[in-house]
């Protein structure tokens, strides 16, 4: 047990601080979309000339070969300089590492560069209106032809689809296998009429997400990733992604948070009251843990190849931590946090997503319940 | 970063839980708790192999290894709910050996080490394990510890909730100790807080087998979600207060100036963890965990005692936010 950074990686810290320090991302604009919007895509650009874009990639696919530990730092240390995720966050945290996974080298030739410039933003289309949390249960339908596919079928919750180019777009090629099998994982070009965005105003006000609506779109057939049938495999492939990659930039933005409620909180006098003290004590204990507890995931997968109990839980704690940090702050600062348009107000509306968005708390806890502790299947 | 434990941990780790499977199944837990004694053999057998002494340094006897050795065959014994009193002469043993001088630790660690005495720990106004017996208990009072004799300690036994240990009152003169008095209170905490992600482990491991086997309306129960998300649960508290203990003992062997900060967190984590890990394995058992005959009882009572001595979840996080504040320049002390 060692909880402190070798030398390369303190190294590989101080390199990026540097780069950080002379690299402003400045201050967060107003979640106003096309702005807001503009600020990560630049960052992503800035990133991609510093190499800095994708540091968990390997080099010859223009990342920098960074260690399970170094990768966290990155997010870490990105968290830090309050730099934006990158826009392209989806082709470099999930599209990208699927297509290393399962691409061909024709594939990884052609998509990956544009992702870490940010030249082409990806997306990902894989819920439905009627395929939430039971993915599986996917209708949108692509047929042969030719050696294309016509894509037929309604993709929501799609983030960024306003921005993509290209669509990680899970759809069924099979109707008559069993649920998990017939599904095919593709690439789908955005550009085309046959793909409509429509945004979905959230609570927040602003529009993250779209619906897409898919009417005899045309993918060609060097655009399928992983084979034919195989869609199931390859999309966990990306949701394995999306659960590592972000833990530390979440544990990060939690901690931030924190920092700024307590140094408001004392500005305030109120760390003198016990009652104010000891909430805010506790979602520090909150944060510390998931940090702990996120590195202790990173050590199970370094030693044993895959991620221990500890790996299917930071999500759910840091979302959990997150919407009771927000409304702490609703509480200790009163109508201050309450005014639309400023940061607190914000985020108090936002993290009511964050127990839904990239697996609900309930789908979390049935994963925990069967994989983990090896429950019977829930009902 | 490397969380992971070396060969040498891993070997204390599982060779504890191998022997404590066969040497502390619950019945002899029962047996000794029903008629409030130790288990005597299993005490023996473990002093010979030099348990008690895992943590003192070995020019006193001891196996000279650190924190982290003492925090994993502390969670075995946890996850035993072993009737024996090493927690008590494992933390006198840290108070002497950190707050003690070169006499005390001459006159007291040996005997500690080889198990030929007993020692125990603890507030001077609390319930403190181990004392019942003792020959040399540490009262921390005010923050300051003074080190008690057998001969010169008032020892009031108290029939605590825990019958898996023997606990008392204590009262009595006897020399303050002057060294690293705020380093020893801290090994302490992070001590107690492994034992109880031992007893947290053992709770949930009982809950899921039962759930499992236990079938209603002709199915297990733990199919259900209320049932399977409350086991889940237990893992999050579980887990979340094993990296603090984690963390804590390694700041007490690698990292002193972090040691305050990271055992707050482990007696905070651990403390809330051990009462609501074990109070939801009671409830996951239905009426059966309501009953004298479950073993579940058991790992409630003494995660209660061990969660007291740790001093209460609410005083550590109140402590930690008003440090993280002085820390950010804020204005609170």
């Amino acid at each position: 047990m060692d909880l402190t950074f070798s030398e390369r990686e303190t190294a590989f810290r101080d390199e990026l601080r540097a780069w950080f320090a002379a690299n402003d991302p400045g201050p967060e604009p107003p979640h106003v979309e096309e702005l807001h919007y503009a600020w990560r895509r630049d960052f992503q650009r800035r990133l991609y000339e510093g190499g800095w874009a994708a540091p968990h990639w390997p080099v010859e696919h223009g990342g920098r070969g960074a260690t399970l530990t170094e990768s966290a730092i990155y997010f870490e240390e990105l968290g830090r300089a309050r730099a934006p995720l990158p826009a392209n966050v989806l082709g470099l945290l999930l599209g990208g590492p699927t297509l290393m996974a399962w691409g061909t080298s024709e594939q990884c030739e052609r998509f990956l560069g544009p992702i870490l410039s940010a030249e082409e933003i990806w997306c990902q289309g894989f819920s439905e209106p009627e395929a939430g949390s039971d993915l599986a249960a996917l209708k949108t339908r692509a047929v042969p032809d030719g050696d294309d596919w016509i894509v037929t079928g309604q993709k929501v919750w799609t983030s960024g689809a306003q921005h993509s180019k290209w669509c990680m777009l899970v759809a069924r090629t099979d109707p008559d296998g069993p649920k998990h099998k017939g599904l095919t994982y593709f690439l789908m070009d955005m550009e085309q009429p046959e793909v409509q965005v429509r945004p979905l105003r959230q609570i927040t006000g602003e529009a993250e997400f779209n619906e897409l609506f898919i009417e005899g779109a045309r993918i060609s057939g060097e655009h399928v990733v992983g084979g034919v049938g195989n869609g199931w495999k390859v999309a966990l492939t990306t949701l394995m992604n999306e659960r590592a990659g972000l833990a530390f930039f979440l544990q990060v933005g939690l901690r931030r948070l924190l920092d700024d409620l307590i140094d408001e909180a004392a500005a305030r006098g109120l760390l003198d009251d016990d009652v104010a003290a000891d909430r805010l004590g506790a979602l520090h204990v909150k944060a510390e843990i998931l940090r702990l507890t996120a590195y202790r995931g990173l050590t199970a997968v370094e030693k044993y190849g895959q991620p221990g109990p500890e790996g299917s839980l930071t999500k759910w704690m840091w979302s959990e931590s997150n919407q009771e940090l927000v409304q702490l702050a609703a509480e200790l600062l009163g109508g201050e946090a309450l005014v639309a348009g400023t940061p607190w107000g914000y985020e108090l509306l936002r993290a009511r997503g964050n127990t839904i968005e990239g697996g609900t708390t309930e789908i979390l806890k049935n994963i925990v319940a069967e994989r983990v502790l090896g429950l019977p299947r829930a009902r | 970063m490397n969380f992971g434990f070396s060969d040498e941990q891993q070997t204390i780790k599982a060779t504890a839980r191998e022997l404590l499977a066969r040497r502390a199944p619950f019945e002899r837990v029962r047996a000794a708790a029903e008629e409030r004694r130790y288990d005597e053999p299993l005490w023996r057998e473990l002093c010979e192999l030099g348990w008690p002494g895992i943590a003192v340094a070995e020019e006193h006897g001891g196996q000279g290894l650190g924190a982290v050795e003492l925090a994993v065959l502390l969670e075995e014994l946890g996850y035993a709910v072993a009737p024996v009193p090493l927690l008590g002469s494992a933390l006198a043993a840290l108070a002497i050996e950190h707050a003690g001088d070169a006499q005390q630790r001459a006159l007291w660690l040996p005997g500690l080490a080889s198990g030929a005495m007993t020692g125990a720990f603890g507030g001077a106004r609390d319930l403190i394990a181990d004392a019942d017996g003792a020959s040399v208990i540490v009262i921390v009072e005010a923050g300051a510890p003074r080190l008690i004799a057998r001969a010169d300690a008032d020892v009031e036994p108290v029939d605590a909730i825990d019958p898996t240990r023997r606990y008392a009152r204590v009262s009595g003169a006897g020399p303050e100790l002057g060294g690293d008095v705020a380093g020893a209170l801290a090994r302490a905490g992070a001590a107690v807080a492994a034992e109880l992600v031992g007893v947290c482990q053992r709770a949930l491991d009982m809950t899921v087998a039962y759930v499992s086997e236990r079938r209603q309306f002709g199915v297990p129960v733990g199919s259900f979600q209320a049932v399977a998300h409350r086991c889940a649960q237990m893992l999050l508290h579980t887990e979340g207060a094993r990296s603090a203990a984690y963390f804590a003992a390694w700041a007490a062997d690698a990292a002193p100036e972090r040691l305050a900060e990271a055992t707050g967190l482990a007696c905070a984590a651990a403390g809330e963890a051990g009462v609501d890990v074990t109070g939801s394995a009671i409830q996951a058992h239905g009426g059966i965990g309501f009953t004298w005959e479950a073993d579940v009882h058991w790992l409630f009572k003494r995660a209660q005692l061990d969660a007291a001595m740790l001093g209460g979840a609410s005083g550590h996080r109140i402590r930690l936010a008003r440090a993280v504040a002085a820390r950010r320049g804020g204005v609170a002390a």
